[in-house]
């Protein structure tokens, strides 16, 4: 088969640009809404997408995917036919043609689903589910880890596509950065003057802010998870 | 200021090659992926990251994927030539293989998206301003579910070439874009699927940023007479391989459906 090399082995399929023309292809309705807005708990999860000169980048197309706010990951089907209610984790925007988007979603708890090695769920209740309680209660025990949300970004002249992470902080300061970083394994190696761009804000109420510079000063951490 | 031209670009292209030839020599690995930084393919150099990426463990939202299946896609959405009332004009093709990981085990009731110009070189896009028909009969959209063994079956029109922005007298040889997720967020992929002996193949950017002529390859599908349909289709065989981190997480359960 073309797909393997002489040695017997699988070798991975190499990645292209998502092109310019994705945008009758890719986005979809209700594409940005990963709850309704009448979710008790829903959020604003925004930002702008800056290429290396600062300017707002108007053909990206950013994918979220995330636990629910108790850290449950969603095994449901129904991300391209939302039914208002039911959570999938999973959501997929376009930037408008200032380079911004925006997701509606619930502030991620600490994934506990299917319960990491290593990470002791206060309890035994491995999975977390129907107990909303439990990953907040552990987290102040035994979860390593903080809550973040895995943002995907693609774009033309993105030959690869982007992986980074937004870790959500409040504005009252509860839940530090540096609290996290202390915790969390990945944020420990992150270079302290780049943490940063790993934050999404809070920048009002319900409402979190994250930016995604490509390139420069200010370039978003981006992640290798092929280690 | 004039316009770059395609032997400008192509010079480009020439040096790269030459570099990564002398790397091979010296035995250095090759390159499976697509280069972040090629500067031929202009649009790249405002938007690839400087920084090394950061390595890092895949935690358990990266080891799972979102859940995609029956509910989400219909079985005819795998047929870009029946979403209008006529037939789309062009070379009506079947595309087929088998979605694997680096294991060789098949990826099994995941979802590949995929869309595409039509047999013109035409998107429906906007911002398409290509002077070539628009076919009322083609859209050029499909999505489609992997079957137990990994499998997936598309039929579709042929696409043509078409002209770009990038430099003078550019043309993108003809392709098909795909979007795939594995069992993993981390086996993300968006590609694009080439057809075999393009003569576009040795001018074009996008394609060349992929420095490595077997990594090439694996984006190029192959003329299959077997998957031809008499009186009415020719078949092209693609396989897509997904890999994902490499240790640690082997046993995840991956069934969505
Ligand atoms: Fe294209």
């Amino acid at each position: 088969m073309s797909s393997s090399s002489e040695t017997g082995a699988f070798v991975q399929t190499p990645s292209q640009t998502v092109g310019p023309f994705f945008g009758y292809a890719l986005p979809y309705q209700g594409g940005a809404d990963v709850v309704d807005r009448t979710h008790p708990a829903a959020i604003r999860l925004h930002g702008r997408v800056f290429d290396g000169a600062g300017v707002g980048v108007p053909d990206a197309i950013v994918e979220v995917w995330q636990p629910d706010e108790s850290g449950v990951i969603s095994t449901e089907l129904g991300s391209f036919e939302r039914d208002g209610y039911t959570f999938t984790g999973f959501g997929r925007v376009p930037t408008t043609r200032a380079g911004d988007y925006t997701f509606t979603t619930v502030k991620p708890g600490v994934a506990v689903a299917g319960g990491v090695a290593g990470v002791a769920v206060a309890g035994g209740d491995a999975t977390g589910a129907g107990h909303p309680e439990a990953g907040a209660a552990s987290a102040a025990v035994a979860v390593a880890g903080a809550p973040y949300a895995l943002i995907t970004v693609f774009a033309r002249g993105l030959l690869h596509h982007l992986f980074t992470r937004a870790y959500f902080v409040d504005a009252d300061g509860a839940e530090s950065f540096e609290s996290f970083a202390q915790t969390d394994a990945t944020l420990s190696t992150v270079l302290a003057d780049r943490r940063a761009t790993l934050v999404a804000s809070q920048d009002g109420p319900g409402s979190y802010r994250f930016d995604i510079t490509l390139q420069g000063d200010n370039e978003t951490v981006f992640f290798d998870f092929d280690a | 200021m004039a316009e770059t031209t395609q032997a400008e670009i192509s010079a480009e292209i020439a040096a790269i090659a030459s570099e990564v030839r002398a790397a091979a020599n010296a035995g250095a690995p090759p390159e499976l992926q697509a280069r972040r930084d090629y500067a031929p393919y202009r649009s790249s150099v405002l938007r690839h990251p400087t920084h090394a990426l950061v390595k890092a463990d895949p935690e358990e939202i990266e080891r799972t994927s979102p859940a995609f299946g029956h509910t989400d896609v219909d079985l005819f959405e795998a047929d870009l030539t029946i979403q209008h009332p006529g037939e789309p004009l062009g070379e009506r093709i079947v595309v087929a293989g088998k979605v694997l990981d680096g294991e060789g085990r098949p990826v099994r009731n995941q979802l590949i998206e995929v869309w595409q110009a039509n047999a013109s070189g035409r998107y429906v896009h906007k911002r398409d301003q290509h002077p070539a028909p628009l076919d009322p009969n083609f859209t050029g959209v499909g999505r489609v579910m992997t079957g137990d063994d990994g499998s997936y079956r598309l039929i579709t029109i042929k696409p043509g070439p078409y002209p770009w922005r990038n430099h003078l007298n550019a043309w993108r040889p003809a392709h098909i874009h795909f979007s795939l997720f594995g069992s993993a967020f981390t086996q993300r992929l968006v590609t694009q699927m080439y057809f075999p002996g393009d003569p576009l193949f040795a001018l074009d950017p996008i394609y060349q940023s992929v420095v490595d002529p077997a990594a090439q390859q694996r984006m190029v599908s192959e003329y299959d007479h077997d998957l031809s349909v008499p009186e009415w289709a020719l078949g092209y065989r693609w396989n897509i391989v997904l890999t994902g981190p490499k240790s640690t997480w082997m046993e995840q359960d991956d069934d969505h459906e």
